[in-house]
């Protein structure tokens, strides 16, 4: 379980919250310009990196707003927290080990 | 159902090479996709001076991890065409490569506990039976007379309403079924290497010409990226980006417990899946964490949502202990449906997007995926499966079959 801070309601539990995915995807500024190439990279490719990754969260049970986070998507820790539509602040650090996890 | 004995292992069942400066082709990944494809590779096309390389031990990825359901009712055309493949290819695997993983024909029911569940899932069986695949509806009394410890009154929270049953579904022991495939490989002469984390990529303008490793670089012809839930970080260092997203899925075991359940049971719903292994685990599945992620491990709210929906539904699991959980990474796609074929990169082939369903359909990524490596060209079961869907628009969806992580 995470413990995520809301930058407007300070630390709540993860499962107060739901995930938006990668943060600063801009909406195309002339949609019908684009080919399929360039939609298929809108809709569906996001990037997946191991390490720091801005993202998107929602405070749905609590203040339902939206806000980005920076977060390490191996040691899972929280790196910052940043209204929507701010620049992503730099990251200090980006993590390569990875833990593994007991095996059945 | 019986507890069988396990089959008694020479001591090794394959070599531990050093890798050689080149090989015809390599294959990135040890874990039963890798594995699987080296062996096609090697007896449908005579490829043996190839190798499979893994960053860590042989299988310790997602292949040791998943709960080992194996099952075709998936509902589109192509689908049911690949994992029936699939489920035809494990029915004479054991005997073709002379080692019995255990796999236990049991049947999969998929509960349905709304009226939205219930239409879907008689579509469902509609489309299999079409497709061959065989699939029968279940009412409540039936369901019970399968699995007698399910409950399946109507004063719970989302009471059973029927299921989907696929008879020839069932489970296997993975990792014998990773063991069996990597003695055959090393019979062919296929070279397996453990510890052998590739770093980097040698092109030569846009085609691939090697691979660079921690144990040094090997020139190679071709290479098949098996890396499940890690192919993103593997595509970004080739220069190419993949529809993907890694998270942690969780499963867990019991202590060993007397045979008490006969079958495998999948709830989309309320989300569990629960078969109980050879030795006498219960073993059961979790839903993904919602968020991108790499550590092997997810948030404990999961497994407690997953346990309060074993439990109303098996009652006796009330007093059943949680011995072990753990998790893997699984590479899911926005279709739920796998990625097998070309890459933007020449050489260069892609199996992955198999995210939380993939065990099942390991005979048939290796025989498609080894096909397509050799020729060049797409195999006609994974021809619809190729990344171009994501430009076509003609994606295979199938959150209905997969929504339940399995
Ligand atoms: C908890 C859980 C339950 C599941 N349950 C089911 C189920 O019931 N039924 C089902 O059909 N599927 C299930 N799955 C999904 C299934 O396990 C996967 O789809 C399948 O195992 C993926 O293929 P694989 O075996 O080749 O993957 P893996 O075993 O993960 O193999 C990939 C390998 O690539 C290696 N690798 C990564 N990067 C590198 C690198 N740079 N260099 C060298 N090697 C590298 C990894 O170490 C790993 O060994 C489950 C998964 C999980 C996690
Ligand atoms: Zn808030």
């Amino acid at each position: 379980m995470l413990l995520i801070p809301c930058p407007n309601c300070g630390p709540r539990d993860e499962t107060e919250f739901h995930y938006g995915g990668q943060a600063h995807v801009p909406y195309p500024k002339d949609p019908a310009a684009l080919n399929d190439r360039e939609w298929a990279e809108l809709l569906f490719y996001r990037d997946n990196p191991k390490g720091a990754f801005a993202e998107r969260w929602v405070h749905s049970t609590g203040c339902r707003q939206w806000f980005n986070m920076l977060r390490d998507t191996v040691s899972y820790d929280i790196q910052a927290v940043y209204p929507t539509g701010a620049p992503r602040p730099d990251s200090a650090t980006t993590t390569s080990a990875s833990p593994e996890g007991a095996v059945q | 159902m019986s507890t069988q004995q396990l089959p008694e292992h020479p001591d090794f069942l394959w070599r531990n090479p050093e890798p050689k400066s080149s090989y015809d082709a390599v294959i990135v990944g040890g874990g039963g996709h890798g594995l699987a494809t080296a062996y096609f590779l090697a007896k449908n096309h005579g490829m043996t001076n190839i190798a499979v390389l893994e960053k860590g031990w042989l299988a310790g990825g997602n292949m040791a991890r998943n709960t080992t359901i194996i099952r075709s009712n998936y509902l589109w055309d192509e689908s049911a065409a690949i994992y029936e493949h699939s489920l035809k290819l494990w029915e004479i695997l054991p005997e073709e490569l002379e080692y019995d993983f255990l796999f236990s024909q049991r049947g999969v029911m998929n509960l349905a506990h709304t009226l939205g569940d219930v239409r879907e899932s008689m579509r469902r069986v509609g489309a299999n039976k079409l497709n061959g695949v065989d699939a029968e509806w279940l009412d409540p009394e039936q369901v019970k007379e399968l699995c007698p410890i399910l409950n399946i009154s109507d004063n719970i929270r989302y009471p059973v309403m029927g299921a989907t049953y696929q008879p020839r579904a069932g489970i296997a022991k993975h990792d014998h079924v990773a063991w069996a495939f990597a003695r055959k490989c090393d019979e062919l002469g296929v070279d397996i290497i453990q510890n052998c984390e590739v770093t980097g990529f040698l092109k030569d303008g846009n085609r691939v010409v090697g691979v660079k490793t921690n144990r040094g670089t090997i020139n190679t012809e071709k290479v098949g990226l098996c890396a499940a839930g890690h192919s993103s970080v593997l595509a970004e260092m080739a220069g190419f980006r993949l529809p993907i997203q890694s998270h942690p899925l969780q499963a867990l075991v019991s202590e060993l417990h007397e045979p008490v359940h006969p079958t495998v049971v999948m709830s989309n719903h309320v989300h569990v899946y629960v078969s109980q292994a050879h030795k006498g685990e219960l073993v059961m599945g979790a839903g993904v964490d919602s968020y991108n992620g790499y550590g092997q491990r997810g948030s404990f709210h999961v497994i407690e949502q997953q346990m309060a929906a074993a439990v109303e539904l098996f009652p006796i699991f009330a007093r059943a202990h949680v011995l072990r959980t753990w998790g893997g990474i699984v590479d899911t796609t926005l279709d739920a449906s796998p990625i097998v074929g070309t890459t933007p990169v020449e050489n260069m082939f892609v199996n992955c997007g198999w995210g939380t369903g993939g065990f099942k359909g390991t005979p048939a990524a290796g025989l498609t995926f080894a096909h397509t490596i050799a020729t060049g060209a797409p195999h006609k079961l994974n021809k619809p499966f190729a990344l171009e869907r994501f430009e076509t628009g003609a994606l295979i969806d199938e959150h209905g079959a997969a929504a339940v992580a399995h």
